[in-house]
Order: C-alpha cells, then sequence, then structure tokens
C-alpha cells in the first residue's frame, strides 16, 4: 500500500459526518454562455451544506475551438500512470492537442497532476461498435488498468472541474473564471459514507452526461452489478457513479424519454401503480419489472445535464430538497431558495418540484453541436 | 468532549457597527453578507442593550437559525421582521419572540420552537414546524413536504400551524400533539389537496380542514367539527386574517372538518419491544 492507496481510502481521517450536500443549476436556454460569477456566488451561499471534502462544477459550451473533439480531463494520481494512459489513448485515439490543465494555487487539499487531452477517435475501430462505446471502453481501461489515473470528464465542449476542498476554492483552483458555458452544474459535497478524494467529488461524468446528487443511495449495490453487466466499471468509490452510469445507458443507449426515466429511478409505489387505470400501470409494471435493478433506493435530490438539457429530480418521497426557478431565459435549479434569489432576485416563476416528477429545461433551439447518435 | 459555550457577548463586533442604524426602539440591521454565526450574535448583542423593541434585518439571503433560542433568557418580547429569504432552520428552539418573514422560509422554520410566533407573507419549505412544542406559524401561501412531523404538546403548551393554501405529502407525519389548520384558499371547488400520506404515524393532536380536501391514511378518521373546534378555528382564522388583509368571513363560511389519529399506539403491533 503506498501513500496514495491510504490517501484513497480515508484522505483525512474522517470516518463519518452528517449533514447534506447542496446542488446547484443554471442553464441559459437561449444558448448564450456566460461566466462563473453567479454559479460560483450561489453554490457559495450554501457553504455550510458542505464540508470541504469535495466541490465541482459541469460547464457546458466551453471549448467552440475544439466543439468536435472528445476533451478528456484526466487526474494523475502517479506519474506511472500517466505513461501507461498515454499509451491506451495513444493506440485508440487520434490527439490533436493536450496540456497541464491550468491551475493556480488555492485552499484545495493534496491536487493531483490535472491533464487536459483534445481526442478523435481512431478511424480503424470495430464495426459493431459505437463512436461512444468505443470512447467509453477506452475511459474504463484508463480507470482500471492504469491504476492511478482517472478520467473524469468526457464529453465534447463540456468539462467537468472537480477536487477536494470548498467549491468556491475548487473554482479558484481551476481558474473557471476564465470559462463561460451555457449550462452549470455545481456541487458541494459532505460525504457520508465515502471517502473525500478528487475522484469522488460530483459530479460524475460519462461523455457529455454528468450528474450531482445530494443525498445517499442504499441501492447501490445491485445498481453497480447491473451496470457491470452492460460494461460500466464503477471506480470512482462514491454511489453517485452509478447515476451518470444509469442515465447514459437508459437515454443515450436505449433512448427512453426522461420522463420514463424518471418512473425507472424514482418509481411510484406499488400501492399507487395499482390505483392507476390500466394502461398506465401496465407501463409502470413493465418498467419497474424490466429497470428493477435501476430503481434509486434512499434519499436523492439530483441534477442531470447533458449538451442541451437540464433536468432536476428528487426521490419519490422526497427526502432531499430541491427547488426550481425561471428568470427569462434562465432555468435555476437549487438545494435552497435563498442560493437562487442571490443571483436572481426577481424570479419570473418559482416552485417545489414534488418528489419523483422532473424539471425539464431544455435548449430553445438545437444546438449545432449535437453528440453523434447511432 | 469540549463543551459547546453559549455565545452571550454584550459587545456588538466593530466591523458590523456600521450595519446598525438605531430609531427609537427600533433597530436595522443589513444583513447582506453576513455570516449566520455573527449574524445570530449580532442579534443577541442587539436586544441586550437596553429598550430594543424591534428589530428589521434587511438582505437575509440563507442565513441559518436566525432567532434561535432568543427569548429563554432574554428579547422574550421582541419583534424581528425579516425582509429577504431566511435560511433553513429559522427561529430553531425560539421561546417567545415573534418573527415576520416578508419573503419565503425555507426547510425545517420553527424546529422545536417552544413559544412564539412566525409569520411567513409567502410559501415555507419541507418539515416547518419540525418537533414545534409551543407557539404559532401562519403561513401565507403553501408549504412543503413533512409539515408538522413529531409535533408534540404539553398541557397548556399547544403548537399551531395555520397553512393558506395547500400541504405536500406526509403532513403530520407522526404528529403527537397540537393543532394543523389547512385552509386550501388556493384550491378551486371540488379540489382537493394533492397531499398523500397525510397522518402518516399520527398518535396526537388535530389537523382541521377547510372543506374535504386532504386524504388521511388509514388509522386516522375525519370527523364534523364541535362548537369548541369552530372556536379554536374562528380564532385562528382571524389571526390569520388580520397577519395576511383577508375577510375571515369569507373562510369561515367554509366547511370545517376535523382529522383524529384511531389510536395513541398506530405502530404497536410492528415494534412490540
Amino acid at each position: 500500500m503506498d501513500k496514495y492507496d491510504r490517501k484513497i481510502i480515508s484522505p483525512f481521517g474522517d470516518d463519518k459526518d452528517f449533514s447534506g450536500c447542496a446542488i446547484f443549476g443554471m442553464m441559459d436556454t437561449s444558448g448564450s454562455r456566460f461566466g462563473s460569477k453567479d454559479p460560483v456566488r450561489a453554490i457559495t451561499n450554501m457553504h455550510d451544506r458542505g464540508n470541504g471534502l469535495g466541490g465541482g462544477f459541469a460547464i457546458y459550451g466551453i471549448y467552440p475551438q475544439f466543439k468536435d473533439y472528445y476533451a478528456f480531463h484526466v487526474m494523475y494520481l502517479s506519474r506511472d500512470a500517466k505513461e501507461r494512459t498515454d499509451r491506451i489513448l495513444a493506440s485508440r485515439f487520434n490527439i490533436i492537442y493536450d496540456e497541464e490543465m491550468q491551475t493556480k494555487p488555492a485552499n484545495v487539499q493534496d491536487p493531483p497532476v490535472v491533464w487536459r487531452y483534445f481526442v478523435e477517435p481512431k478511424k480503424r475501430r470495430p464495426k459493431e461498435q459505437t463512436e461512444e462505446d468505443y470512447v467509453i471502453e477506452a475511459i474504463m481501461r484508463i480507470n482500471t488498468e492504469t491504476g492511478k489515473a482517472f478520467v473524469f470528464s468526457s464529453g465534447k465542449d463540456m468539462g467537468v472541474f472537480k477536487g477536494v476542498g470548498f467549491p468556491e476554492d475548487v473554482a479558484d483552483f481551476f481558474c473557471l473564471e476564465d470559462y463561460q458555458g451555457y449550462l452549470w452544474s455545481c456541487h458541494s459535497r459532505f460525504p457520508t459514507n465515502t471517502p473525500g478524494w478528487w475522484g469522488g467529488a460530483h459530479p460524475f461524468n460519462i461523455l457529455d452526461w454528468t450528474v450531482v446528487h445530494n443525498g445517499e443511495l442504499s441501492s447501490y449495490g445491485i445498481n453497480r452489478r447491473y451496470l457491470e453487466m452492460h460494461g460500466y466499471k464503477c471506480t470512482m468509490q462514491t454511489d453517485t457513479e452509478v447515476l451518470a452510469y444509469a442515465v447514459d445507458l437508459l437515454m443515450r443507449r436505449q433512448h427512453l424519454p426522461m420522463e420514463l426515466v424518471a418512473q425507472v429511478f424514482a418509481s411510484p409505489l406499488w400501492e399507487e401503480i395499482d390505483a392507476m387505470e390500466p394502461q398506465k400501470a401496465l407501463l409502470l409494471r413493465t418498467l419497474r419489472q424490466t429497470y428493477g435493478s435501476l430503481l434509486m433506493n434512499g434519499p436523492f435530490s439530483i441534477v442531470i445535464a447533458h449538451h442541451g438539457e437540464m433536468i432536476g429530480l428528487t426521490d419519490r418521497i422526497k427526502l432531499r430538497p430541491l427547488v426550481a426557478g425561471q428568470c427569462g431565459d434562465i432555468v435555476y435549479l437549487s438545494s435552497e431558495e435563498s442560493a437562487m434569489r442571490l443571483v436572481s432576485p426577481n424570479l419570473d416563476k418559482f416552485w417545489c418540484p414534488r418528489g419523483g416528477e422532473p424539471v425539464v429545461a431544455k435548449l430553445k433551439t438545437p444546438l449545432k453541436v449535437e453528440v453523434q447518435r447511432l | 468532549m469540549q463543551q459547546p459555550q453559549r455565545v452571550n457577548s454584550t459587545v456588538i463586533d466593530p466591523k458590523y457597527q456600521n450595519r446598525i442604524m438605531h430609531e427609537g426602539t427600533m433597530v436595522k440591521i443589513d444583513a447582506c453578507d453576513i455570516y449566520y454565526k455573527d449574524l445570530n450574535c449580532l442579534l443577541r448583542a442587539v436586544i441586550q442593550s437596553n429598550g430594543i423593541e424591534k428589530i428589521e434585518l434587511y438582505n437575509v439571503c440563507g442565513q441559518r437559525y436566525l432567532g434561535t433560542d432568543l427569548g429563554t433568557d432574554l428579547g422574550t418580547n421582541i419583534q424581528i421582521d425579516i425582509h429577504g429569504t431566511p435560511g433553513n432552520d429559522l427561529a430553531a428552539f425560539m421561546s417567545g419572540p415573534k418573527v415576520r418573514v416578508y419573503g419565503n422560509a425555507q426547510d425545517a422554520s420553527g424546529n422545536t420552537m417552544n413559544e412564539g410566533e412566525i409569520v411567513i407573507h409567502g410559501h415555507a419549505g419541507d418539515l416547518t414546524g419540525h418537533s414545534m412544542r409551543g407557539g404559532k406559524i401562519f403561513v401565507r401561501d403553501y408549504v412543503g413536504y413533512r409539515v408538522g412531523i413529531h409535533m408534540k404538546q404539553y398541557q397548556r403548551k399547544v403548537p399551531t400551524i395555520v397553512i393558506g393554501e395547500t400541504a405536500g405529502d406526509f403532513l403530520a407525519e407522526y404528529m403527537a400533539g397540537g393543532i394543523i389548520l389547512i385552509l386550501g384558499l388556493s384550491l378551486k371547488e371540488c379540489e382537493k389537496c394533492r397531499a398523500r400520506f397525510v397522518g402518516t404515524g399520527m398518535h396526537g393532536g388535530v389537523i382541521y380542514e377547510r372543506g374535504e380536501i386532504l386524504e388521511p391514511v388509514e388509522g386516522t378518521k375525519t370527523l364534523p367539527v364541535g362548537k369548541r373546534d369552530m372556536r379554536i378555528i374562528e380564532g385562528l382564522v382571524k389571526e390569520y386574517c388580520s397577519h395576511f388583509g383577508c375577510d375571515p368571513e369569507q373562510i369561515l363560511s367554509g366547511k370545517f372538518k376535523k382529522i383524529l389519529p384511531l389510536s395513541k399506539r398506530p405502530y404497536e403491533k410492528l415494534y412490540s419491544h
């Protein structure tokens, strides 16, 4: 066991802590990009919901100059890992550009080396595999085979920035004031059952899907086993990871609409299904039977995002908070109303979504950069 | 373990001196960007200076526990007006003061409140009146999930929550005492409140509803109101109307029902040991 192993298992000797995380999402549905000021202010306003063991941001629309290439953000916990990762990357991708990510000294704990790659999948690849599946396979190889390298962002024209510290410090560390995007999702972490390490901070990402999560998935084991059957390997030691992969499986690969995905994650209770009209009951019964292993049990509120869409959802009996607001073209999702009011004092609309009912914000005009579909 | 020390400073932190404005018996405080601990210390310090009857807080944005613990040893009769959005656990453990919120309240307002009054000119979040032991909460609009969870009463201390519009699921969950009055003012005729699982585990206290708008769970019974109930309801509706300026006659013309628990130990067979 070397010093990095110990750090991953219990980095700061935090055995158990109690509170809730904070989540915040902000999207300009007209597609105009904005800077870090408002999202960082909002998540900072909920400072006390986190404890400095994780903060992170997902930003969409940040690499317009490289929008056709997959942007990989990779954290290296050892030098060897970089060599091995570079070999895997070079064998599967054309690397268009790579650099050490721009960072500055900030109040974060033991930052790893963070690297950014813009890559294009090689033309010679298995015919029956889609481009996205090819990319995911490579990510899973890096995450499991190199030991100390983790791809924490892998979408096109989007990026995840996360680490151990309060979100405002993580924003400082990654110089987020230099980035602009049309959708920001933010997270402040209060780890409960799993270690606070750099890979375990939110958002969790696969391709351009990201998830930030407040809560605890007691169904993690069952979800993880089900996802492993579909080629997703969980390496981040945190329950939320399964949500990101489950969203990718259901929405990207199986093309389920968000309304049904919400019913899979936060399914109505059996007694409610029994009381529904026969056709709807049949649909929901079928969903529960087919995707029983993807039911997210336990309290949660989440913000799911991908290009062009931001979705808020809570568990069916709303054991974690989520409120939504809208001001002009901008849609907000937040753990607390005050964070939203801070950046937008005169909301046009404010509402408290009911448990298990998704809030969906979509771009008004579809994006020009659409992730390639099969 | 180190015992937490009670903050009992009478000295106002000099860096916040310019945030405070005295106007006779009233004090105005600009709370913009003041951390919640500092703001609560400031409240205690201001109350300790003589003859203050009212404090107005401006630009409140998410500061938690505002007014916590006030009234137990000082400031029993003070009035605190909050402009903005107070944070979670507003007036937690408070015992006496009157809090007015000109804006919306977040989760768990009046957590384990012992005495006093919270009047919210807007809506309130989940867990409003969590484990409340006394005092009153008036909410002009709607409230979130699990309102009045584990409220309890003892002798003359009867906690009361009045909700102008509707409530979320699990209203009065594990309620052990006290009164919840829900008026449903935003509902159309024959429309019901969408709350599910109302009164789950309820074993004391009473819910009054205006019209049959709630669907309580098994283990509760819905009854017509009697004269004594009506006297309580009339008093509360008049208070509600005096706070928010509406017509009590019109509200009282509705037909009221009461929901009571069937048993004092609903889970006797489930958890027998």
